[in-house]
C-alpha cells in the first residue's frame, strides 16, 4: 500500500518539447523492441519448460534455510544479547511510552478513571480550533464534521485509538525525517546514498518486516508504531530534501554574499522558505500512516484497523465498509487540514490588512471556547462518551451489505464470463511466456529491453536485478507476479488515458471524479476484497481488478494533470487550423503530455506492486502468497522474506527502466 | 472590519453562556459510582491481568470469548485480548506479552520451538474440540454425484473443477497458508488429476464455497471443522484413503487422510507457575465442537459481539462454566 511519491524533479520541470526528430531515429526503438520480442517468441517455442527454476510451495533454498535461522537465534537470545536490553528496549519504551501517553488522552481509560482525560466533545474541540488556526474555517467545519462522523458510525474509540496511533507514529517519523531530509538536501552524495534506503523502505511489503518487529519490540504499540514509521518516513524525507533543493539558488548566494554562514543561511533562508513543501510532506506522512492501519492491526496495533480485519474473518462486507469509511474520512479531513495549512503563510499575506489585526483576539477566543470544551469532556460523562449506539453508524453497514449483495447476484455471471476471456486469452499465454521460458532467456530478454528503452545504465541495473532474483530463489514465482503486474498496470493506463483526458479537458469532470479517486486511494484494500472475491472468484484475476482500483486514481490524476499542462495557446493553434476533438487528443494534447505518461507508467507500477501482498490473500499467488505465507508459518519465514525481497528487485527494476525511458522521450 | 467585531463578541457571549449553562446543569461526572462505565477495576481481586491471545478465525473467537467472559465476571480478572496470527502469538509466550493460546491445531514445529526448544511455554491439555481437515465439496454437489464423496471418482470429475487457474486440470483450493496442508503431496501420490491452487486466506475459501452452493458451481477444496461457516452451508467432505498412525511420516509420501486434531491448550510457563486462577480456568476450560459452534454462529452470522455471544452461551450453560471454575 505504498503512498509512493512522484518524483517530481523530473516531471512538472522538463516542459516536454513537441517531438521534432528526424523519422529514422522515432523507427529504429520500436524495431529493435519488436525483433527482441520475436526472437524470444522463437526461442520459446524450441526450448518451451526447460529451466524455469520453479521452487514448489513447500520447497526451500539454501538462502531461506539461513534466514530462518538467523530469525531464530533472535527470538532465542533477546533476553540475554546487550543489544536488545540497552537499545531495542530502550527504544520500544520511549515509543511505548508515547503511544500510551497519546492514547490515555484521547481513546483509552487510564488507571484511575474509567474514560479517556479528553472526551469527544473536547477532541471535536480542538480539531476544529486547531483546523481553522493553521487552516481557515472551512476546514475546521470539515474536521468537526468528519471527528462527528466517526461517533454517529458508532466507532469513536476506534477512530480515536487509530489517530493516536497515526499522531504518534508521524511524530516520531517527523523526528527523524526532517533532519535527514535537510541533509539530503543540503548533500548530493548523501541524497544519493539515501534514495536506495528509501525506495527499499517504501517497496519492501510490510507483512515482511511485521513478525521480525514484534520480535525485536514485542506486541503492542511500540511494534506498530515502528512498522509505521518506517512506511511513512520516506516521503517527508524525500519532500523535504526536494523542498530544499528547490529553494532559488540566487537566493542563498545572495545571503551567503551578505554574510551568513552555512547555518545562518540554513536556518534564515532555506529552512524558512521551504516550510510550504515541508508541510506537504508531513501530509504524505500522515497518508502512508493511514495506508498502514489495518497491515498494522494483524500484530495487535488497536483502531479501526482491527475492526476491518475482524469483519473480514466473518466475510461481513458491511461493517467493515463501516470502518473503511471511517478511516476514508479521517485521510481527507487530515489532508485538506495539512494542505490548507500549507498555503495559509500565502493566503493570509494576500488577505492581510483585513483579518490580521482581529486574527489574535480571535484566536484567543477561540482557545478559550476549546478549554471549556475540554474541561467539560474532561468532567462530564455526557460529553465524555459518544452519545447514541451508532444507529447511522449500522444504516451505512447495511445498505453497503445490500448494494454488495444485489452487485454479486446480479453481475456475478457477466464478471466471470470477462474474467475468463481476459485470462484465458490474455494474461495465461503471456505468463507461460515468462514462466516457462527458460531463465536465462527472460534475463536477457529484460535486459535487453531496459538498455532499449532506458539506456545503457538501466540495462546494467536491470542485469544486476536478474542476478539477484535468480539468488533469491523465487525466479518462476517472480515471473507469475511480473505477468499479473504488467497486466494490471496496462490496465491502469488504459483508465488513466481515458479518464485523465477527459478530466483534464473539463474542470467539472475534475470536481465530480477527484473525491471518488482520492477515497479509492484510502479506502483499505481488506474492504472490497470481500466483494471482488464473489464477483472473480479467488484468482488472479481479483488480484489483479484490487491492485487496478488502488493504482489507477494516482495514474488518472497525473495524466490529467499533464493535459491540463498543455499550453492552451497550442491546443487553440490546433483548433483553429481544423483539428477536430479527436485529433486535438491524440495528436496534441497526448504527445505534448507524454513526460506525464511515462511517470503516470512508473507510479502505476510501483502501486500495482505494493499490492502483490493483498492479490496473494484473494488467490494471486506467486509472490504474494510467499510473503504472507512466511509471515504466518515459522519454517517459511526466510522464504517469505526472500519473495519480499523478490518484490522489491521487481520495482527498483521497473522504476530504474521507466525513469531512464521518461528521461530519454523528453530530452 | 465592523462584521468582524461582531463576530468576536458573539465569540465571547458564546463561550461565557456555554461556559456557565453547561457547568450549571451538569450532568453525570466521569468517575462517579453512578455513571455505569468502567467498575471492572474494583473487583480485581488476585488474578490480575490475563493476556489471552486470538488467533485469527471465528471459532478461536468464541473459545476467546467464552473465556473472556467467565475470567472477567467470574474471577474479577483483568483480561487483554490480543488479535495476533499464531506464529506471533506463541513469540509473545517468551517475551510475558501472552499468557494462553486456547486452540492449538497440531503445529509440532511450534512446539519444538518453544516448549521443548525454548521452553517458555507448556501445554495445558486438550480444548475438547476435535480438528478434522479434510477435502469438502459443496452440499449440492454431494447431491447431485453422491459418488463424488469417494476419492477413487475423483479423476472422473476432474475435468468440471477446471478453473482459469488450474492450467487444463481440475482445481483444489487452499486456503490460508497458516493452515496445516498436505495437499500438493496427496494430489501426487493419489495420481489425481488435480492442481492446488492457493486461495491465500480463509475469506476466499468461504467466499468460493458460499458462491459455489449458491450458483450451483462445481468446487472442490480444503477446509476443516470446527468452523461456524458449516451452521450457513453443510458442506460434505470427501474419503481419502483412512489415516492410520504413521502414514504420514513422511511429508513427501504421504497418501492418506489427515488425522483427527485433538485441539489443545497452550499457555507461557511463567503463567503456569503464577497460581493465577485464570490459569486454572483455561486448564480446566473444556467443551465441544457443538458449543463451539454455536457461540462462533452467534459472532458471525448473528452478528453479536463477542461479549454478548459469551454471555448468552454462558447463561445458557451455567453448569460447564462451573466445573471450569470450581
Amino acid at each position: 500500500m505504498t503512498v509512493a511519491l512522484e518524483k517530481p524533479e523530473k516531471s512538472g520541470t522538463a516542459a516536454p518539447v513537441a517531438p521534432v526528430r528526424s523519422p529514422r531515429t522515432v523507427g529504429r526503438r520500436p524495431l529493435l523492441i519488436a525483433a527482441i520480442l520475436v526472437l524470444w517468441l522463437a526461442l520459446f517455442a524450441l526450448l518451451r519448460g526447460k529451466q524455469t527454476l520453479s521452487l514448489a510451495a513447500a520447497d526451500l533454498t539454501d538462502l531461506h534455510r539461513w534466514f530462518n535461522d538467523v530469525n531464530d537465534s533472535i527470538g532465542a537470545n533477546r533476553d540475554t544479547n546487550p543489544l536488545f536490553l540497552y537499545f531495542f528496549n530502550e527504544i520500544r519504551l520511549v515509543i511505548d511510552t508515547l503511544v500510551t501517553f497519546v492514547r490515555e488522552l484521547i481513546s483509552q481509560p487510564s488507571d484511575a478513571r474509567p474514560l479517556p482525560q479528553i472526551g469527544w466533545l473536547g477532541v471535536v474541540g480542538i480539531a476544529g480550533y486547531v483546523s481553522w488556526a493553521f487552516g481557515n474555517w472551512r476546514v475546521a467545519l470539515l474536521a468537526v464534521a468528519g471527528f462527528t462522523f466517526f461517533g454517529l458510525q458508532g466507532l469513536w474509540q476506534e477512530s480515536m485509538d487509530t489517530l493516536a496511533l497515526t499522531l504518534s507514529s508521524v511524530l516520531v517519523a517527523l523526528l527523524f525525517a526532517i533532519p535527514l531530509g535537510v541533509w539530503a538536501g543540503l548533500s548530493d552524495r548523501f541524497h544519493r546514498i539515501m534514495t536506495p534506503f528509501l525506495d527499499f523502505m517504501q517497496t519492501m511489503p510490510t507483512f515482511v518486516y511485521l513478525a521480525p518487529l514484534t520480535l525485536f519490540f514485542l506486541i503492542g504499540g511500540a511494534s506498530a508504531t515502528i512498522a509505521t514509521v518506517i512506511y511513512a518516513a520516506p516521503p517527508a524525507i524525500r519532500i523535504t530534501a526536494h523542498a530544499i533543493r528547490s529553494v532559488p539558488e540566487t537566493t542563498v548566494e545572495a545571503a551567503e554574499s551578505l554574510g551568513a554562514t552555512r547555518r545562518q543561511a540554513l536556518v534564515k533562508v532555506l529552512l524558512p522558505m521551504s516550510k510550504r513543501t515541508v508541510v506537504m510532506g508531513v501530509n504524505q506522512s500522515i497518508m502512508a500512516a493511514l495506508a498502514m492501519v489495518t497491515i498494522a492491526a494483524l500484530i495487535d496495533a488497536p483502531g479501526l484497523g482491527k475492526t476491518v480485519v475482524q469483519a473480514l474473518q466473518s466475510l461481513d462486507v458491511g461493517t467493515a465498509f463501516n470502518a473503511g469509511l471511517s478511516i476514508v474520512v479521517m485521510a481527507i479531513v487530515l489532508d485538506r487540514v495539512t494542505t490548507a495549512a500549507s498555503v495559509r503563510a500565502e493566503s493570509a499575506r494576500r488577505s492581510q490588512s483585513r483579518l490580521a489585526a482581529w486574527r489574535r483576539p480571535l484566536l484567543g477566543a477561540g482557545a478559550a471556547v476549546t478549554a471549556v470544551l475540554v474541561y467539560l469532556s474532561h468532567t462530564f460523562v455526557w460529553a465524555a462518551e459518544f452519545p447514541g449506539e451508532g444507529g447511522p453508524g449500522s444504516s451505512v453497514a447495511s445498505a453497503a451489505d445490500s448494494a454488495t449483495t444485489w452487485v454479486q447476484d446480479h453481475l456475478s455471471g457477466v464478471t466471470n464470463a470477462f474474467r475468463d476471456v481476459l485470462t484465458n486469452g490474455l494474461l495465461n499465454p503471456f505468463q507461460s511466456l515468462l514462466t516457462d521460458s527458460p531463465w536465462w532467456l527472460v534475463g536477457v530478454v529484460l535486459i535487453a529491453l531496459g538498455a532499449v528503452l532506458g539506456g545503457l545504465r538501466a540495462g546494467i541495473t536491470t542485469a544486476v536485478c536478474v542476478g539477484l532474483l535468480v539468488g533469491t530463489g523465487m525466479w518462476s514465482d517472480a515471473m507469475t507476479t511480473l505477468a499479473s503486474t504488467v497486466f494490471a498496470t496496462v490496465l491502469v493506463m488504459l483508465l488513466g488515458v481515458v479518464f485523465g483526458v477527459w478530466m483534464g479537458r473539463s474542470t467539472l469532470v475534475d470536481r465530480v471524479l477527484r473525491p471518488t479517486l482520492d477515497a479509492a486511494q484510502v479506502m483499505p484494500p481488506f474492504v472490497y476484497l470481500v466483494p471482488f472475491l464473489a464477483l472473480f472468484g479467488a484468482t488472479r484475476f481479483t488480484a489483479i481488478v484490487a491492485a487496478v482500483v488502488y493504482a489507477a486514481p494516482v495514474a488518472i490524476k497525473i495524466i490529467a494533470d499533464g493535459v491540463r499542462n498543455v499550453p492552451a495557446a497550442t491546443v487553440e493553434a490546433a483548433t483553429s487550423a481544423g483539428c477536430d476533438t479527436w485529433q486535438i487528443i491524440t495528436k496534441v494534447q497526448l504527445p505534448m503530455a507524454r513526460s506525464a505518461l511515462t511517470l503516470a507508467t512508473n507510479q502505476g507500477l510501483i502501486y500495482v506492486l505494493s499490492m502483490v501482498v493483498v492479490g496473494g490473500l484473494v488467490g494471486a499467488g506467486a509472490l504474494g502468497y510467499d510473503v504472507v505465507a512466511g509471515f504466518s508459518q515459522g519454517q517459511l519465514y526466510g522464504k517469505g522474506l526472500a519473495a519480499g525481497l523478490a518484490i522489491v528487485l521487481l520495482g527498483v527494476m521497473f522504476d530504474r527502466i521507466t525513469q531512464a525511458a521518461a528521461r530519454r522521450s523528453s530530452a | 472590519m465592523a462584521r468582524q467585531a461582531k463576530h468576536w463578541r458573539t465569540a465571547a457571549v458564546g463561550v461565557a453562556v456555554l461556559g456557565l449553562t453547561l457547568t450549571a446543569c451538569g450532568g453525570a461526572k466521569v468517575g462517579d459510582s453512578s455513571s455505569g462505565s468502567g467498575g471492572g477495576a474494583d473487583g480485581s481481586g488476585k488474578c490480575g491481568t490475563f493476556n489471552l491471545a486470538v488467533n485469527p478465525w471465528v471459532g478461536y473467537e468464541a473459545d476467546a470469548a467464552v473465556v473472556a467472559y467467565v475470567a472477567e465476571n467470574d474471577l474479577h480478572c483483568k483480561v487483554t485480548k490480543k488479535d495476533l496470527k499464531e506464529e506471533i502469538a506463541w513469540q509473545g509466550f517468551g517475551t510475558g506479552e501472552v499468557d494462553a493460546v486456547l486452540e492449538n491445531w497440531g503445529h509440532d514445529d511450534l512446539k519444538k520451538k518453544y516448549i521443548t526448544g525454548q521452553k517458555t511455554a507448556v501445554e495445558a491439555g486438550p480444548t475438547g474440540n476435535k480438528g478434522i481437515i479434510g477435502w469438502y465439496v459443496p452440499p449440492w454437489l454431494a447431491k447431485a454425484h453422491p459418488d463424488i464423496t469417494d476419492w477413487n471418482n475423483l479423476n472422473k470429475y476432474a475435468a468440471n473443477f477446471k478453473t482459469s487457474e488450474s492450467g487444463g486440470k481440475g482445481q483444489l483450493l487452499d486456503g490460508d497458508p497458516s493452515y496445516v496442508t498436505n495437499d500438493e503431496a496427496l494430489v501426487k501420490n493419489l495420481k489425481l488429476d488435480f492442481k492446488v491452487v492457493y486461495a491465500g486466506s480463509e475469506t476466499a475459501l468461504i467466499q468460493a464455497y458460499r458462491k459455489a452452493e449458491k450458483n450451483k458451481e462445481w468446487v472442490i477444496g480444503y477446509f476443516y471443522e470446527p468452523q461456524w461457516f458449516l451452521s450457513e452451508v453443510p458442506l460434505v467432505k470427501v474419503n481419502l484413503p483412512a489415516y492410520k498412525t504413521g502414514c504420514d511420516a513422511d511429508a513427501e509420501k504421504i497418501a492418506c487422510d489427515y488425522p483427527v486434531y485433538t485441539l489443545d491448550k497452550i499457555v507461557s510457563a511463567k503463567f503456569a507457575k503464577s497460581g493465577s486462577p485464570a490459569y486454572d480456568l483455561v486448564k480446566k476450560f473444556n467443551w465441544t465442537n457443538d458449543d463451539q459452534n454455536v457461540v462462533a454462529k452467534y459472532i458471525a452470522v448473528d452478528k453479536m459481539t463477542p461479549e454478548a455471544a459469551a454471555k448468552k452461551w454462558v447463561e445458557a450453560n451455567r453448569a460447564k462454566v462451573d466445573a471450569w471454575i470450581k
